[in-house]
């Protein structure tokens, strides 16, 4: 059986010039004219970043959390290749595409937020090296996943471009490719949790933790399926498709096994720390606690039973539902659980604010760009939108 | 061929890999646990004495002056230096504790007391451990945490990591750098030390290898409150310094007067916290109360260290886990190709 030739990878087509793509440019123009501010006169300049709160929605919605939701192609790619799950092929290009632009912008975004971005390629240079410290972990593996994705889409390109011979030589050690991708983000999305160890007392006990690198771990994983769940059900209902339910119901059943596992891990690490009083304090940092935990519980509710998941309605929700447990527990960890003392304060800028939907925008319209122009979603008989 | 079978096999040892990866992550802190870092021996470092401190601010200045850096003005007239923290461009700051009428100095109640702000210069210091450059880097022998710019990519990590909120980074400059305390490690050469210490009137502020102003501290506290003690100012001499040692500093060697002994909390901040600073405190008041942050002997450094070593060290973990995960991908995207297909993808 081969899952995949029933539904061969084909370009959408029609017209690039919508009102989708046209309001992506608009907001990738706004982005382009506060980034000139800031590298004219300063992060201050646009940035309500200061010394208490000295990252602010650059580095964790761009970097932290977009790399997180970037989480899809990494996801699925270990449920086909690694657990031999093939009949999930369909959803790997898709997902990977959305991976691909989510962590090579996280890569570009950083250079925004860099108070010395031309120094950037220290990180990359062995004599600056720092093998301590988890950004620089962070940064190595990122800069290697994005490489190594580039790699494992590149056969869409040379499909399209009739380049047969290379595709077959890649296709070769294709599954290297495909182990080191699915190792790199074990790697660093763990390691975005660890960045939070090195921080101390600074952060509330309930996202401090010497297990937060298995949280950030299993959450992104979770977040992988649901941002998935979300892309197919967006993908279905823009491009008037047929949702790929007979994909998406299984697949959210494991979404739910590895959120199980989660969950047992963070409250298991609650109560073991006896940090769990900190979540009945009357204190925003827990009202944000169980918040997120709703979320994170809120899909065992949508999707438990297969007529549930059935349900394209739901598991839209469920995968909403779990993208915002995982930015919660991304904001709580590094934002709103993080106190250097009193008199600090942050929140976003207008100017911050569209910078970052800017670099979501690029997202969107190059997703657009490529899935009318590439043949990355499974072919379709009936694609009635045909500009 | 049952694919059916194959495959739930496959699923299940692929379970198995993933269980022993997401197991490794949680290892025990054993074999590469890290130690909180210690003192080096010969480490420089200040002794701050709350209690001789009388806010004069002429620490302030002269580190201002030392480092080259502009005056800051939150006062509308602009008339003076006034910033009202550390900031990129004040490594050093004299605040104040305020309670009640405000009628006695260094009184918890109805008191007031000052602290210094500046670099701690810590045995295990979070922004070196944070740094992923090397740009902070901590001196082997004077134990100085001293800061790169030509290394520094102004990430900041090492601003969000320091739990005295030293590290501060310039955001009102197009090319910001990290600004911070590095103990006027640019004036030794020339015989100077910091010049905190240099200029401070009744030597709250004193320079010293820090196992001798621990030794000063710890005689301050065995003193009973209010009677007179010699109090040394600039430089602490180490026990039996020879006259070559002492002429690498200049100043006056023996510039000590007869003070009171202060009534001191007993407990010498930076003996223990984080493993140890270099720079020492003594104050009447409660340190949490003049804003020293209540710290574990162990640092998080070597938490942070612990797990990145344990997950990383020598590669072991991520190379036996690419391993499995080649074997299983080979395995599985073969089969993917040796089905018929009508299709290339």
């Amino acid at each position: 059986m081969s899952a995949h030739q029933q539904a061969a990878p084909a370009p959408v087509g029609g017209k690039l010039l919508n009102t989708a793509t046209f309001v992506c440019g608009v907001l990738i123009a706004a982005m382009i004219a506060i980034l000139f501010v800031r590298f004219i006169f300063g992060l201050g300049a646009v940035t309500n970043l200061n010394d208490g709160y000295p990252w602010g929605i650059w580095v964790v919605f761009d970097v932290v959390i977009g790399s997180a939701f970037a989480c899809g192609g990494f996801s699925v790619a270990m449920l086909v290749y690694i657990f031999n799950k093939g009949q999930y092929h369909p959803l790997v290009r898709p997902a990977l595409l959305a991976s691909l632009f989510g962590y090579t912008l996280a890569g570009v975004g950083v250079i925004f937020d860099l108070g010395r971005y031309w120094n950037f390629w220290h990180i990359l240079w062995p004599t600056y090296a720092n093998p301590n410290s988890v950004m620089f972990e962070v940064a190595l593996c990122i800069s290697a996943y994005i490489t190594v994705m580039w790699i494992e889409f590149s056969p869409v390109f040379m499909e399209k471009w009739g380049l047969k011979v290379q595709k077959k030589k890649l296709e070769k050690v294709l599954f290297f490719f495909i182990a080191l991708g699915t190792l790199l983000p074990m790697m660093h999305q763990s390691s975005l949790g660890t960045l939070l160890v090195v921080m101390g007392g600074q952060v509330n006990p309930l996202w401090q933790t010497p297990v937060v690198p298995l949280l950030y771990l299993l959450s992104a994983v979770a977040i992988g399926y649901g941002v998935v769940l979300f892309e197919s059900c967006v993908a279905a209902s823009a491009y008037r498709r047929e949702i790929e339910v007979y994909l998406l119901e299984p697949m959210a059943k494991i979404m739910l096994g590895v959120l199980a596992v989660f969950l047992v891990v963070r409250v298991v690490d609650l109560v073991w720390r006896g940090a769990l009083g900190h979540a009945f304090s009357p204190s925003l940092e827990a009202f944000f606690f169980w918040l997120e935990t709703a979320l994170f519980v809120l899909p065992f509710l949508l999707v438990a039973t297969t007529a549930a998941r059935r349900n394209p309605a739901r598991l839209f929700l469920a995968g909403v539902a779990i993208m915002l447990g995982g930015i919660f527990l991304r904001v709580n960890g590094f934002l709103i659980g993080y106190d250097t003392g009193p008199g600090w304060h942050y929140f976003p800028s207008i100017a911050e604010m569209l910078v970052t939907i800017g670099m979501f925008a690029i997202e969107v319209l190059a997703y657009i760009i490529i899935t009318r122009r590439f043949p990355v979603l499974p072919r379709e008989a009936a694609v009635e939108f045909k500009g | 061929m049952k694919p059916d079978q194959t495959s739930r096999r496959n699923f299940l040892r692929g379970v198995l890999a993933g269980g022993a990866a997401a197991a490794s992550a949680v290892l025990p802190e054993t074999a590469c646990a890290r130690d909180t870092l210690q003192r080096p021996p010969e480490g420089l470092g200040l002794l701050y004495d709350a209690t001789l401190c009388v806010g004069c601010q002429a620490c302030v200045a002269a580190c201002k002056q030392a480092n080259e850096n502009p005056a800051e003005f939150t006062a509308m007239d602009k008339l003076w230096d006034t910033p009202l923290d550390t900031t990129g461009h004040t490594f050093n700051l004299i605040k104040m504790y305020r309670n009640g009428t405000m009628q006695t100095k260094d009184s918890e109640l109805n008191g007031f007391s000052f602290m210094k702000t500046s670099c701690m210069h810590c045995a295990d210091p979070s922004c070196v451990s944070a740094c992923p450059v090397s740009a902070m880097i901590k001196d082997p022998v004077t134990g100085v945490v001293g800061y790169d710019p030509d290394a520094c990519i102004g990430c900041r990590y090492c601003v969000a990591a320091c739990p005295f909120g030293i590290p501060k980074y310039q955001y009102d400059s197009p090319t910001g750098k990290i600004g911070k305390c590095e103990l006027c490690r640019h004036r030794h050469k020339d015989g100077h030390y910091s010049a905190c210490a240099e200029v401070c009137p009744t030597g709250a502020t004193l320079f010293g290898r820090t196992e001798d102003l621990l030794a000063e501290a710890k005689r301050r506290l065995a003193l009973k409150p209010g009677e007179w003690t010699t109090i040394p100012r600039g430089r602490l001499a180490k026990p039996g310094e020879t006259e070559k040692e002492a002429a690498r500093w200049k100043g006056l060697l023996d510039q000590s007067y007869q003070a009171m002994v202060g009534n001191y909390q007993q407990h010498v901040y930076g003996e223990t916290e984080y493993g140890g600073t270099q720079v020492l405190k003594l104050s009447a008041v409660e340190f949490e109360k003049v804003g020293m942050p209540n710290l574990p002997p162990k640092s998080s450094a070597a938490t942070s260290e612990t797990i990145q070593h344990t997950l990383y060290g020598g590669l072991v973990m991520p190379v036996a886990v690419l391993a499995g995960l080649t074997w299983f991908a080979k395995r599985n995207v073969v089969h993917d190709d040796e089905t018929p297909k009508g299709d290339k993808s």
